[in-house]
């Protein structure tokens, strides 16, 4: 932070505006504005596809002092829409780090903003509900950032997990691995492909729109459902795919959006939450096993707590200890589960990797 | 698994005397469990020598014993009245050494009182350097090399073996007393003979130093069911080779990337679950080679912790309150938060501030006593600020510790020279943080000072800005003194009096007030509530900063 820094505007849809400083490319950026706790792994959060379309607030209050590598990403580029921070650190120490956040979100073309009162900011998320917000660092008159926020897009009823997902299907782990895994892809984190490959699975990762067919020729022994960014209700062509493969009584594991959309395909509605749940901190029970694990989340969506209690079919698996939402399901007399937090975590503790193995397991 | 109702009395032992490396901390950790239990019907009673304690108000306990801390005391209570279980775990090593006194000589098991928190074997297997040792290697945690002597001759041996520099570490003693580095040969049979007299079973580590490492510390729960949170990450702002007493330190972690903070937190988890039985507030160090992001394991201290109590502070979370409901039975998952009150206590405080801890020394009250910093406490207090960035919370801390410093930013103006200060900040003393912004003030490059002192660059950049503020505030007068450069100066926590003392002509600070106020640039108070703002906080407390 320093005085000759440029002046950066914060625009909420609620017409609140936010004052503080340019960081990263100048220009101008809008998207839904969320936050999220964690106290490490920036640079995982901010590559990690699910929060494509989002404007995102740090709330821990010092970002970028380890700067950036090649290797802690979850995806080949930045993809919040845009950054806000109270101290957005230009100035890095960590020997293994290759550039700065500065530099970083210059490249990725991220409009960035910090000096912001961010808790105040939060609290005001916190009470007033998700909504789209605009910052710039090239227009500061606010009626004309009006006009550009009106142009901006509801997430609720916004498909974007097309967007994010591959455009070619592409294979990762031992191709002579008897374990082999398609995974529909609506914009998923590398760890959790990296996780499924660590424990010997031949991965075949095919776009958010493939056929069923085109994924059962590849044989598999099991199904994966990513995670992704939008709203699950807008995609009823995976909802489609998601039937299909329950009806092929086969391993499926869902995780984030593919938890929303196995609910979807046994007829759950899902519901956009009022600020979602986005941090490295979450506490969840599994009611199965009686335990608890501290979870990564990030989700601005949910699966509809009464109806799923409701369904004969489904069984609840895991709820949070927070405020009881659900976290986890599974389809009875099918091998079928989803969770609706990060077990892969990155960032974020390692407390729920068990269900890689549980998956792997029911596989073989 | 729920409270354990066989439970109706508990003996809480406190840690007596205030001495270095164990003071109030202690009375704190004792009050909150005595009341923790007490919420829970359960009959307190306590014993601690010293009445200078809130714990011993007669309020706090429905029995207050103020006897000696002996094991004859022990009986003479647990004689006078019916006790179902002693709570070891907050009164600091004191505490957990008079219960494994009193465990050798039968006592508990004589009057059917049983250990609850933790148990002796644990106790052995944490605090007995060897045993830890031995058992991290065991379970495949990194150790520095080292070998432990029961006698002068054996210690030299080792010291030959291991080479210099290393460190002398005697077993079962306080705040790392009669503990100390050895850089050459000439300084060992002093070392050695210090350290072996030192530890009350007349042993001593001698380990290979890792000088210029990291050092972190996790405060972290475990209950009975094997669930572990990490409540709080220390960072050390100096690197090995200075008592975390007497350690500047810093929360959360500002350094570390989430791939050498999962590595930490899974070793931390792992060594708690293999600890045996234990219940309640831990704390766990290891050391990170900054070039590789290796870890090692320093070592744990099953029970509340000086450095728990500041991490209770520093996170709102109420640590030896839950601890001592995690020792009667209640498992992390069935506890509400205590700030929020309708979240679970089952989770892992997030901070949106940062907090900086700067010890406070006395050494002008010890004539003749050395003051450089090493493995053995010497500070006889310390301040905590909060702020919404380190520079905010290390001037604020440092603007509290009552000596003649007016924030970092102002202590005068030292006498020494360039090359007089780089030597100077290379060995750790009470004043090395000052000094080194002088260093800075001078010219001296970042670099250079990460070299000198091992001390993250990233916290010397953070200097470096105040230095930069400063300089630019010594440009003004009050009438030219820019907005933006008054509100910058304020964030990073520059006093009134301090910016009236960097002017250029003569001002009050006072009238730094007056010109800021017109400016409207005046405090804001933020909560530390557990969870950065995301849930609403029934019982926060606040602390002023400011803000656009």
């Amino acid at each position: 932070m320093t005085q000759t820094q440029k002046v950066a505007v914060l625009l909420l849809e609620d017409g609140h505006v936010f004052y503080g400083k340019a960081f990263g490319a100048v220009g101008t950026t809008a998207g839904e504005i969320c936050f999220n706790t964690g106290m490490t792994g920036y640079q995982e959060v901010f590559t990690d596809p699910s929060y494509s379309g989002q404007v995102l607030i740090m709330n821990n209050v010092h970002t970028g002092n380890y700067g950036v590598n090649i290797k802690d990403v979850e995806s080949d580029s930045v993809k919040i829409r845009g950054l806000i921070g109270r101290n957005l650190e230009e100035r890095y120490s960590r020997y293994q780090a290759t550039d700065s956040l500065d530099a970083y979100l210059k490249k990725n073309n991220i409009v960035a903003i910090e000096d912001v009162d961010t808790r105040a900011l939060v609290a005001h998320i916190r009470t007033k509900g998700a909504m789209n917000c605009i910052i710039s660092s090239e227009v500061t008159e606010v009626e004309k950032l009006k006009a550009l926020l009106a142009e901006t897009p509801d997430m609720d009823g916004l498909e974007l997990a097309s967007e994010v997902s591959t455009k070619e299907e592409y294979e990762l782990g031992d191709v002579n691995s008897p374990l082999k895994v398609a995974v529909l892809d609506f914009g998923v984190k590398r760890h959790i492909l990296q996780c499924l490959v660590d424990r010997g699975a031949h991965v075949r990762v095919h776009p958010a729109k493939t056929p069923v067919s085109r994924l059962k020729e590849f044989n598999p022994n099991g199904y994966f459902i990513s995670n992704g960014p939008g709203d699950p209700a807008a995609m009823p062509y995976a909802v489609e795919t998601v039937k299909a493969i329950l009806a092929e009584e086969k391993p499926l594991f869902g995780i984030c959006l593919g938890h929303q959309l196995l609910a979807l395909a046994n007829g759950i509605p899902t519901f956009k939450m009022h600020h979602g749940h986005r941090g490295l901190n979450h506490p969840v029970k599994n009611l199965v096993t009686g335990k608890s694990e501290i979870t990564t989340q990030n989700h601005g969506f949910g699966v509809d707590p009464e109806a799923v209690r409701k369904h004969p079919g489904v069984e609840v698996t895991h709820v949070n200890l927070n405020d009881e939402s659900i976290e986890g399901i599974r389809v009875k007399g099918k091998p079928a589960f989803s969770v609706q937090y990060h077990p892969e975590s990155t960032p974020g503790p390692f407390d729920s990797r068990y269900l890689f193995d549980d998956f792997v397991a029911m596989m073989k | 698994m729920p409270r354990d109702n066989s439970i109706k009395s508990v003996l809480i032992i406190g840690s007596g005397p205030i001495v270095i490396g164990q003071a109030c901390e202690f009375d704190y950790s004792g009050s909150q469990a005595a009341r923790s239990l007490r919420e829970e019907g359960i009959k307190v009673i306590l014993i601690n020598s010293n009445p200078a304690t809130i714990m011993t108000d007669p309020m706090m306990a429905d029995k207050v014993y103020l006897l000696p801390l002996t094991v004859e005391s022990i009986e003479q209570i647990l004689e006078e009245n019916q006790i179902d279980a002693v709570l070891p775990t907050m009164g600091g090593q004191t505490a957990l050494n008079l219960a494994k006194e009193a465990e050798e000589l039968g006592v508990w098991e004589k009057y059917n009182c049983r250990l609850i928190g933790v148990d002796i074997k644990a106790i052995d297997k944490a605090e007995d350097r060897e045993k830890f040792r031995q058992w991290m290697i065991k379970m495949g945690v990194p150790v520095a090399p080292a070998k432990t002597a029961n006698s002068f001759l054996e210690g030299k041996e080792f010291a030959q073996e291991i080479g210099f520099p290393l460190v002398i570490r005697p077993s079962f003693t306080l705040g790392g007393t009669g503990g100390g580095f050895v850089h050459s040969k000439d300084q060992l049979d002093e070392a050695l003979n210090r350290g072996l007299s030192a530890s009350p079973i007349h042993e001593v580590l001698v380990e290979k130093a890792v000088l210029g490492w990291k050092e972190f510390e996790l405060e972290l729960l475990r209950d009975s069911a094997d669930n572990v949170v990490i409540i709080c990450t220390v960072e050390n702002f100096d690197p090995m080779g200075v008592h975390t007493g007497d350690s500047i330190t810093v929360a959360p972690a500002m350094t570390l990337s989430d791939t050498a903070f999962q590595l930490m937190r899974n070793t931390a988890i792992d060594i708690m679950r293999d600890l045996g039985n234990f219940a309640g507030g831990c704390n766990v160090q290891f050391s990170l080679n900054p070039e590789t992001e290796e870890l090692i394991a320093i070592e744990i201290n099953p029970r509340v912790s000086r450095s728990s109590a500041l991490a209770s502070k520093a996170t709102g979370y109420p640590i030896a309150k839950i601890a001592a409901k995690l020792a009667i039975g209640y498992n992390l998952d069935e506890l509400k938060n205590q700030i929020t009150k309708t979240t679970s206590a089952y989770f892992e405080p997030a901070l949106d501030y940062v907090i900086v801890k700067v010890p406070r020394w006395n050494f002008d009250k010890f004539k003749g006593a050395n003051d450089t910093l090493g493995l053995q406490m010497k500070s006889v207090g310390e301040v905590m600020a909060i702020g919404r960035s380190f520079t905010e919370a290390i001037q604020k801390a440092c603007q509290s510790l009552e000596n003649d410093a007016i924030g970092l930013g102002y202590y005068g103006k030292s006498l020494m020279k360039t090359d007089e200060l780089i030597e100077y900040i290379k060995t750790p003393k009470w004043d090395r943080i000052f000094r080194i912004k002088d260093a800075l003030m001078q010219g001296v490059t970042v670099k250079t000072i990460v070299q000198a002192t091992h001390i993250d660059r990233w916290f010397i950049y953070q200097i470096q800005q105040l230095c930069d503020i400063e300089k630019e505030i010594a440009t003004h007068t009050l009438e030219s003194l820019p907005e933006q450069l008054l509100k910058d100066a304020k964030k990073n926590g520059f006093s009134d009096d301090q910016i009236a003392k960097l002017l250029k002509t003569d001002c009050s600070d006072d009238q730094v007030y007056e010109k800021r106020k017109a400016l409207g640039i005046t405090r804001v108070y933020k909560m530390v509530d557990t969870c950065s703002a995301e849930f609403e906080a029934k019982t926060p407390y606040f602390y002023s900063s400011f803000e656009n």
